[in-house]
């Protein structure tokens, strides 16, 4: 088994204000994914993000720090799931079906080298 | 995140109904006046939910976390807005130390049942605020809906086969009346209330029957539209101030009307008349809670117009078939209903009573009697129900013609079609 860092991005939403009634049936989505998730023993951790686009940093000796690696600020949805799978492949067929895929989102899905 | 949680974290409508309690508490700390200040702190939380649940779970008392969070949002943006209003220092101190006394978080309890007294009566006292002579009426529903209700501008606008454009400025002209008449947060207080209710309920009545007659637009969101107006008109008929046998009746007609919501259109959206559905698919439960209702209504010293629409609603109800409604009862109804309230609607609906009782001949008489009504020169009922009598006793080319009528004054399409289906229908009759 190994684990793999699912990071969640995205666009800001530019549509204006979801409903309450919206919202809640967004959050009863990811609920529901990372229930099932969780039941079949697949997840091994997640968390949200901060709310600023972060920086990035370059430089050995002078280190500059830029905004990054995305430049809008607000994102309606970042955060990370930590997956357990056999490999690469289940993983990402795991990643499919999570609903910040459908949302528009984008998810950036890597492998957690092992020791 | 890798812990046990419970499945069953959200509730239906958690957000919504939360949303309109916490609105209305805000609102009785900041007053009417900056209602926009109580949603946006709501918004707020429920924006930071949408943020934070999906990676950390729900939390065990998901409603207390978001009143916690928007009344933490509600400082918030006090305090911004503090700064930038020197000589309202001592206002917005006397906002937060209102706002401070709000309790931190409010109790755990399932969201169908009133929680403690003071956010029933939070609430309560929203719809009063919103329902208030000085808003105009257009926009008393659209109020209620967004604020207690907790229905956004999108959701009420399917509800009402509206432009959200028209919604949202309904909403801003309401709000603006609320600050230029300064009209304060109601009090549930036995003494202000008698003069109130009957916009209370004629609003509420208004909400349910937008929501049931339009057959256009969201099924699910104008469904929900008279779930709301039932559950406010419960809320009213429960608390001991404001509890009244009229309400119950209200609630009593709520109950049996929407007992019906699942058989009024089939799967294609085609409407389906009440000789057409299928009773067993009515609502039984809900039907029984229109009899508690009714039950409790009785205990009234006068009828209103709403206990005969309740009977009404409840001979329909009952009636195992449609051929075994009791329409000599329903007919007496009307026959009262028309005593109370005298109004051309309610003549033509007897009229269908009449005819069902005395045969179409009798039912265009009673049609006659109703003589040249402005009000339903746009009805598209009246032409309809012409039309129907017409076909009814054989006369095919009146009935043609009426139903050109309707057809040309309906204003839904399931309307329309079931109006050209019928006219199809005589069309290859001949005659």
């Amino acid at each position: 088994m190994a684990q793999f860092l699912m990071l969640l991005h995205s666009e800001p939403s530019g549509e204006g204000t979801y409903t309450p009634e919206e919202i809640q049936a967004v959050v009863q989505k990811y609920q529901a994914w990372s229930e099932k998730m969780g039941a079949a023993g697949k997840l091994a951790g997640g968390n949200k993000l901060a709310n600023d686009a972060g920086k990035v940093l370059r430089g050995a000796d002078s280190v500059s720090v830029v905004d990054g690696p995305f430049a809008e600020t607000k994102e309606v949805i970042g955060g990370y799931f930590i997956l357990e799978a056999s490999d690469y492949a289940e993983a990402a067929e795991l990643s499919k079906s999570c609903p910040h895929l459908a949302f528009g989102g984008t998810v950036e899905l890597r492998q957690i080298d092992g020791m | 995140m890798s812990e046990a949680r419970d499945i069953d974290g959200l509730v239906d409508h958690l957000f919504r109904h939360r949303s309109g309690a916490i609105v209305s508490s805000l609102t009785r700390v900041f007053g009417p006046a900056d209602l926009a200040l109580a949603e946006d702190a709501v918004q707020d939380a429920l924006e930071k939910a949408l943020r934070q649940w999906p990676f950390r779970g729900v939390p065990a008392n998901p409603g207390g976390w978001l009143f916690t969070v928007a009344r933490n949002a509600a400082l918030d943006r006090l305090r911004r807005r503090g700064t930038r209003r020197d000589g309202e220092s001592s206002v917005v101190e006397l906002m937060e130390a209102r706002l401070a006394r709000l309790p931190e978080h409010a109790p755990e309890h399932a969201p169908e049942h009133a929680y403690d007294c003071e956010i029933v009566d939070d609430q309560l006292a929203m719809i009063f605020t919103c329902c208030h002579p000085g808003i105009p009426a257009d926009a008393r529903i659209a109020l209620t809906l967004k604020t207690v209700g907790g229905f956004g501008i999108r959701e009420i606008a399917a509800g009402f086969l509206a432009g959200e454009s028209t919604i949202a400025q309904r909403l801003t002209r309401a709000k603006r009346r609320i600050r230029e008449a300064k009209i304060p947060f109601a009090r549930v207080d036995p003494e202000l209330l008698p003069e109130r209710l009957p916009s209370v309920h004629d609003v509420l009545y208004l909400m349910f029957n937008e929501g049931y007659t339009a057959h256009d637009g969201d099924h699910l969101v104008r469904r929900d539209i008279c779930a709301e107006a039932l559950r406010l008109a419960e809320l009213i008929a429960d608390h001991p101030v404001t509890g009244t046998p009229e309400a119950h009746a209200l609630c009593a007609l709520f109950c049996f009307q929407a007992a019906r919501f699942p058989t009024r259109q089939d799967d294609a959206g085609a409407l389906l008349l009440l000789a057409d559905q299928d009773r067993a698919a009515w609502d039984g439960s809900m039907i029984s809670r229109g009899a508690v209702r009714l039950e409790l209504a009785a205990a009234a010293d006068r009828l209103t117009p709403f206990h005969i629409e309740a009977g009404i609603a409840s001979c329909h109800a009952v009636a195992p078939s449609f051929e075994a409604t009791d329409w000599r009862a329903i007919l007496a109804y009307y026959d009262r209903l028309t005593a109370l309230r005298d109004s051309p609607v309610v003549a033509l609906n007897r009229a269908v009573a009449v005819a069902m009782c005395d045969g179409p001949a009798a039912g265009l008489a009673a049609l006659d009697a109703l003589g040249d009504c402005p009000q339903l020169a746009a009805y598209y009922l009246l032409p309809a129900t012409r039309g129907e009598f017409n076909r009814r006793l054989g006369d095919h080319a009146a009935a043609r013609r009426f139903l050109t009528q309707a057809i040309k004054l309906a204003h839904s399409d399931p309307a329309r079609r079931f109006l050209k289906q019928r006219l199809d229908g005589l069309q290859s009759h001949g005659s």
